[in-house]
């Protein structure tokens, strides 16, 4: 059962130790990735879904600890792997793109220093043939003259050339997983579409599954099969594109679907959503969306709600479904 | 019927040390004209770097334009007249957090440009007028004594934008306003706008990134390349009926939320990246990456042309 999945992450709890207090910054965070997979993780700031990401790869900063639940890889618990085992898993396994391109590279090194450290760290290749592996990852991505390229610095380029360097580091070993958090914030439309349609063509390419972190929902809609939506370190919904979409059961993912512009109507009013995003600091004794949801009801401020299948491509966490299940069997148990 | 404010032949080049004795001009802005009607939104698009906050800047004299003519109601704005033509146009920047001063409380930061324009008799006048721009916006009046870090990033944009209301102005250049802000909050200050725009009457010039919001929130759309602007019409016709090979592509790059449109369509990808201000190709500046760019093209930049309701296309292929 457990190695079916090629990534299970099981009840991961995340905080932050920090002078104000522990951060819950993941509570309770469980899903299951598929080889081949391109999974969306959606949220404001703050609703815990890149500390998820980062959780998975272990590269918290000094003050986070993973302080419960399970990561499986192939039925492998990595939180309880050491550090030399971790480094061979990162990069092998998984790899990550950041946000920024900028202040993941280092502005010290060539591209080609880089590009062929992270080759001979974890491939058999060395000198030379590393060299011509990371001409050929860069081709890869589509960048030319790369001959010339592993010769400049990161400075010498520009963002969207940065980001396919990143990638290209990134799948120097052929990864089973990617994680992309938020690899296009960063960049402008035009330049967003390339790198989608790259992140896209390799993933088909090579097979690998993907993680997409990304606010965007833009983004989401375009190029994933899955998606989770997180508010306040939990999950909120999770289904299929189309059912999040089209047939959204929670109250949040209504609240931003219906604060974004319509298509179909584009002088259509919005509709925001009302208060200011969580402050997990002090997270509700419910519902973390509670304070700012329009159909809150008493068990909502006390009770955290179980997640409910709606159908078999799509569940939610949002007592609403209850009430409306019991309601349709007649209010009666 | 003279518009309230027109832009004419605007260009603003910036000076930059190519050597030790050479400089060579950053073109941000080259020829850009432009109107905008009184109560109106122009949304103003481009990617970074094409000069769109330049534009902005410049129709306040924070920046001294280099040539060119801007025009309130037909009256020339000078570098002599600027200061009393601020009480008419009014900024609004993007980022929330650099915007205000950390050691002002919202009462003061708001009552700056009242003192500034001599806008209140007495105290008391003072004190009701800020109130009542902090209800305008949705503020509470017991926060006007705090100070802005106290506040999220959504109630300091509400914070700008009552400072840009306080002296009652007929136009507001709007710079990213919204693009620092998260999805849900984003939705609360774009319908903050489109209400105070209902109420007092206001014409913004919106100036984004994000197509999909600008379409939402303008009545014309101008859209910009390399200081260029090389289509505007009405926010449907540049959207829906593009012309311009660039905003053609722009508008099928943009990711829609809704999976069912999004997978269907099919997506002009850009080849390269916007090449340096500083080394601008001759002819038109969009050449380079265009799929249609023909021998003309490197030759002469193509006038702004009508092709039908106010619909500007400058482009010699299409």
């Amino acid at each position: 059962m457990e190695d079916k999945h090629l990534l299970s992450v099981q009840d991961l709890h995340t905080s932050f130790f920090t002078d104000a207090g522990e951060v819950h910054a993941v509570n309770g965070v469980s899903f299951n990735l598929d080889p081949g997979e391109i999974l969306g993780i959606v949220g404001e700031s703050g609703s815990g879904k890149s500390v998820t990401a980062y959780s998975i790869m272990q590269i918290l900063e000094s003050t986070g600890k993973i302080t419960g639940g399970k990561i499986l890889f192939k039925g492998h618990d990595l939180t309880k792997w050491n550090t030399s085992k971790l480094d061979k898993f990162r990069g092998k396994n998984v790899s990550i793109i950041f946000q920024d391109p900028m202040t993941s590279l280092n502005p010290v090194f060539t591209i080609g220093n880089q590009l062929v450290e992270a080759i001979t760290l974890h491939t058999s290749r060395k000198g030379e043939a590393a060299r011509k592996r990371a001409a050929q990852l860069l081709t890869l991505v589509g960048i030319n003259e790369p001959e010339r390229r592993l010769k400049q610095y990161p400075h010498e380029l520009s963002g969207g050339m940065r980001q396919r360097v990143m990638i290209a580091m990134a799948l120097a070993c052929e990864p089973d997983i990617l994680i992309a958090d938020e690899p296009t914030t960063a960049l402008d439309v035009t330049i967003q579409a390339q790198i989608l349609e790259l992140i896209q063509s390799l993933q088909k390419k090579m097979g690998m599954a993907v993680i997409l972190v990304t606010h965007d929902l833009g983004v989401i809609a375009e190029m994933c099969d899955n998606i989770i939506v997180m508010y306040g370190g939990r999950i909120c919904e999770r289904g299929t594109a189309r059912e999040i979409f089209y047939n959204p059961k929670h109250e949040y993912t209504k609240g931003l679907i219906r604060s974004i512009p319509n298509v179909n109507n584009m002088k259509e009013k919005l509709v925001p959503i009302a208060g200011t995003p969580i402050n997990i600091l002090n997270l509700p004794k419910g519902c973390a969306f509670c304070a700012r949801c329009d159909n809150c009801m008493k068990i909502c401020l006390t009770e955290v709600p179980e997640e409910l299948s709606i159908n078999k491509d799509h569940k939610a966490s949002c007592w609403m479904n209850v009430k409306e299940a019991f309601e349709e069997r007649g209010g009666t148990k | 019927m003279t518009p309230l404010v027109e832009v004419k032949n605007l260009k603003q080049y910036f000076p930059v040390k190519t050597g030790l004795f050479k400089t060579e001009y950053l073109k941000a802005v080259d020829d850009v004209s432009f109107y905008i009607n009184e109560g109106e939104t122009l949304g103003l698009v481009g990617e970074s770097g094409c000069g769109k906050t330049t534009v902005g800047r410049t129709l306040l004299h924070l920046y001294e334009p280099t040539a060119g003519e801007i025009l309130y109601k037909g009256t020339p704005v000078t570098e002599k007249n600027i200061h009393s033509m601020r009480q008419k146009m009014q900024m609004v920047f993007q980022d929330p957090y650099s915007s205000l001063d950390p050691r002002m409380t919202v009462e003061d930061i708001i009552g700056e440009p009242l003192d500034v324009h001599h806008l209140c008799s007495s105290k008391a006048e003072r004190r009701e007028k800020i109130l009542h721009l902090m209800d305008l916006v949705g503020l509470n009046a017991e926060h006007a004594t705090r100070y802005a870090h106290e506040f999220s990033g959504g109630q300091r944009q509400r914070i700008g934008i009552a400072r840009a209301l306080a002296v009652n102005p007929k136009f507001i250049v709007c710079d990213e306003p919204v693009s620092a802000l998260d999805v849900s909050i984003q939705a609360q200050v774009i319908n903050m706008f489109e209400e105070l725009q209902e109420k007092l009457g206001v014409a913004y010039l919106f100036i984004a990134h994000d197509l999909l919001v600008v379409h939402h929130i303008s009545d014309r759309i101008a859209v910009m390349y390399l200081g260029k602007i090389v289509e505007t019409g009405t926010a449907d016709d540049v959207n829906y009926n593009s012309i311009h090979p660039y905003t053609c592509s722009l508008m099928s790059a943009v990711p829609i939320p809704d999976p069912d449109y999004t997978r269907g369509r099919k997506r002009i990808v850009l080849q390269g990246d916007v090449p340096s201000p500083l080394h601008m190709p001759s002819g038109c500046p969009f050449r380079t990456r265009c799929n249609h760019a023909c021998e003309k093209c490197a030759q002469e930049m193509p006038p702004l042309t009508d092709r039908g309701n106010g619909h500007m296309v400058a482009c010699w292929v299409k």
